[in-house]
């Protein structure tokens, strides 16, 4: 859309009635500065509620444009650059994008005009040039809820430690790591720290890479925070239209968020897509208030971050245990010779076909990763030749979730998988084999993560995890250490029983 | 060394390697617009196909084509008013999962970069057809607005070809879901550009996204023929 740019403020072309002037696109202004906020204005406590620490499009906002301009021009609405072009370098103020390859240029019927948009963000709908990002200028809505956790469990005593530390962070706004072993219980040991923001009136967030994790933690969170409207936000929801001291979200749809929260809680921040991408980075920053609390979880910190913590540079919690008191499985090393031209060839290495066979017979389920989906797929066939329930499944796989439920129900034996089953999921009673664990996908962490499928339940908290590998890895190595590091830890302080 | 830098795929975002060979040598990289497994996702129009509306027959059950020609086409051959109006059609893809996802990022989301996935091949597509006149399929003003670009506009530009608008639309795009019977019915949807150039005895192509039902196309290709054109065929870059 074009402004009329007048001395002070500007006037959306639709809103203008007669009035002659230039007509100038937002991206070709320089920011005029937020009008001052009139105090006596009547707001609209609605737009309150739907705006306050957002960044929308002008489509996103249910309300008319006469209605958002007259809070413009109360100060209580600004309109604000969605793509900036200095004639050299182009940069998305919603996505924080400013890699060329990532924007592209169309001939636009809006602006008339050559127009630049983003296309790292394009999915949340298209910013370009000529697109204003609307913010709430004016107050933003108060809320207190004393005593809102109903909660009747207990912390281990390493999650209580936890607790007290990300209280800590929450009062003091600080920034803190919070590094815990698949297992450990995550989940709970955010409670009290969450009912302390909410009582002080600190809007918070969660965000988490995937959507799964979102419908996951929503009624979780929603049980023990029973009063508390909580926005639950993914691609393709629904409830964005309400205002919640609580969010949990994906973190693409941070990027919809502008100095929103007091309290940023990022969950698996060493996961796919926070970690790989820069863009939801830039969108966790923005979405945080400047001196918000930013809290990060993880089971598996990248290896600057693990040097950090140990050096006392980095404010840290570790929590090295379970909850269930017994010590993280270790994986062992199995050398298995080429196997890619093995599998190639129609053959599986002798050392995978005893170790699958002997799950076999003992009726043990287990999951198998491979680094990519066409040697899995190869390998598939010969497999099934051992047991014909043996399956595959791939994050392209459009019957992925009647094949883990397979598993669950124990119709499905043995499993084949790449990263996707990685974390999230969990089965109670399994063994674990990578096949390639000197293949590039298998990270450090990824191998933390899968090792960490093994053992979860306390009526079975042990298993075996063999990594299968034609050379070892640097990544391989670090990954046992860590897990070897963590049962040291654990037993140092007493948090396991063996 | 790198010779040149390396793209990205426009659907994925995974790096595709330039090709080098001679040519790219002396004109430069032929830059591929995605990557070989996107592009696999898409799948092209094979004979045998419809010679009227160029649906792929193949997969069809005989006893819905004749002659070459699938029932539907037959139908509008029937119709006194719709008999000959659209000459032939010719699509690129088939409107399969992967085309509708393409297709809903480019027209909904604004990804206008979609368009150029196809410039090669609709570029050799326009050289092969025998045509004096491109004509985009028009958006009403509201919708081109909205939207910020009309998808054939967009299409028929990066193919670096210079479409030319003869038409207006009157009706708003919503072909809600009518029966064939009240489509072929259906009251005026075009009319003629004010601005139109004269174009009497000229052969026109017509240029849309998708050809679905056809009637969007013939209802643009009647109002052509009634001002004087004098043929009219139709472009498109997926079939439904
Ligand atoms: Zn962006
Ligand atoms: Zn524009
Ligand atoms: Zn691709
Ligand atoms: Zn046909």
């Amino acid at each position: 859309m074009l402004f009329l740019k007048k001395d002070e403020y500007v006037i959306p072309q639709q809103l203008v009635k007669g009035e002659a002037g230039e007509f100038v696109r937002i991206t070709d202004m320089t920011n005029p500065k937020a009008l001052p906020v009139d105090p006596t204005f009547p707001f609209n406590q609605n737009l309150q509620l739907f705006l306050s620490g957002r960044k929308l499009l002008l489509d996103e906002i249910p309300f008319s444009l006469e209605e958002i301009h007259n809070h413009y021009l109360h100060g209580y609405v600004d309109y604000r650059q969605g793509v900036i072009f200095d004639g050299k370098r182009l940069y998305c103020c919603r996505c924080g994008n400013k890699d060329a390859v990532f924007f592209a240029s169309f001939h636009c019927a809006r602006c008339k005009k050559k127009c630049w948009y983003c296309r790292k963000c394009i999915m949340m709908g298209r910013v370009s040039q000529c697109t204003p990002l609307i913010i709430w200028t004016g107050p933003t809505p108060h809320f207190s809820f004393q005593k809102s956790l109903k909660w009747q469990g207990t912390l281990s005593p390493s999650q209580k430690d936890a607790s007290i530390k990300i209280k800590e962070a929450v009062r003091e706004r600080k920034e803190l790591l919070v590094w815990a072993v698949c297992g450990a219980g995550k989940t709970e040991m955010l409670f009290e720290g969450i009912e302390e923001a909410i009582q002080s009136g600190k809007r918070t967030a969660i965000a988490t890479p995937r959507t799964d994790v979102v419908l996951e933690l929503t009624p979780r969170f929603q049980q023990v925070f029973p009063d508390i409207p909580i926005a639950s936000l993914y691609g393709g929801s629904e409830d964005r239209h309400r205002y919640s001291p609580l969010v949990i979200a994906t973190t693409h749809q941070l990027l919809r968020f502008h100095e929103a929260f007091d309290c940023l809680i990022i969950d698996e921040v060493d996961a796919f897509p926070y970690s790989a991408d820069e863009m939801l980075q830039t969108a966790a920053e923005l979405a945080r208030k400047k001196n918000g609390s930013l809290i990060f979880l993880t089971a598996t910190p990248k290896e600057v971050w693990q040097a950090e913590c140990y050096r006392g540079k980095r404010n840290c919690v570790i929590l090295p245990a379970r909850f269930h008191r017994y010590p993280l499985p270790i994986p062992s090393f199995g050398w298995c010779g080429n196997w890619r031209e093995k599998v190639k060839k129609g053959q599986i290495p002798l050392k995978i076909l005893q170790w699958v066979k002997s799950r076999l017979v003992s009726g043990k389920q287990a999951l198998i990763f491979f680094p990519h989906i066409e040697l899995m797929e190869q390998a598939l066939p010969y497999f099934q030749k051992m047991d014909g329930r043996i399956e595959a499944v791939h994050s392209e796989d459009p019957n992925r979730k009647e094949k883990v439920q397979a598993m669950r129900t124990g119709d499905i034996p043995i499993l084949l998988t790449t990263t996707i089953l990685e974390r999230g999921v969990t089965f109670p009673n399994i063994d674990v084999a990578v096949v390639g664990a000197e293949d590039d996908t298998f990270t450090e962490s990824a191998l933390v993560q899968i090792a960490g499928r093994v053992g979860r339940s306390p009526q079975f908290p042990t298993g075996d995890i063999t990594f299968f590998h034609y050379g070892i890895t640097r990544a391989m190595i670090r990954s046992r250490n860590q897990l070897l590091r963590m049962n040291r830890q654990a037993r140092m302080k007493g948090l396991i029983d063996s | 060394m790198q010779l040149f830098k390396t793209d990205l795929c426009l659907l994925c975002s995974s790096p595709i390697a330039p090709t080098i060979n001679w040519e790219s040598l002396l004109f430069g990289p032929n830059q591929k617009p995605i990557c070989e497994k996107c592009y696999a996702q898409f799948s092209p129009i094979r004979e045998p196909a419809c010679k009227i509306c160029n649906r792929s027959l193949d997969k069809l059950n005989p006893k819905f084509y004749q002659d070459g020609v699938c029932n539907d086409c037959i139908k509008w051959q029937q119709s006194s008013k719709w008999k000959n109006v659209l000459e032939k059609n010719t699509s690129l893809f088939e409107y399969n999962d992967f085309m509708a996802e393409v297709i809903a990022r480019f027209k909904y989301r604004g990804d206008y970069a979609m368009a150029k996935i196809f410039s090669q091949q609709l570029k050799q597509l326009l050289q092969n057809i025998d045509y004096d006149l491109l004509v985009p399929i028009p958006l009403s003003e509201e919708r081109l607005y909205e939207r910020g670009f009309n998808q054939a506009d967009s299409l028929a530009l990066e193919a670096g070809a210079e479409p030319i608008n003869l038409l207006r639309r009157i009706h708003s795009e919503k072909q809600s879901k009518k029966s064939r019977n009240e489509r072929i019915h259906l009251p005026q949807v075009f009319q003629l550009s004010q601005a139109a150039p004269p174009f009497q005895n000229k052969h026109i192509l017509l240029i849309d996204d998708v050809y679905t039902t056809g009637s969007t196309l013939r209802q643009a290709a009647v109002i052509l023929l009634q001002a004087g054109a004098k043929t009219v065929q139709s472009l498109t870059l997926a079939r439904g």
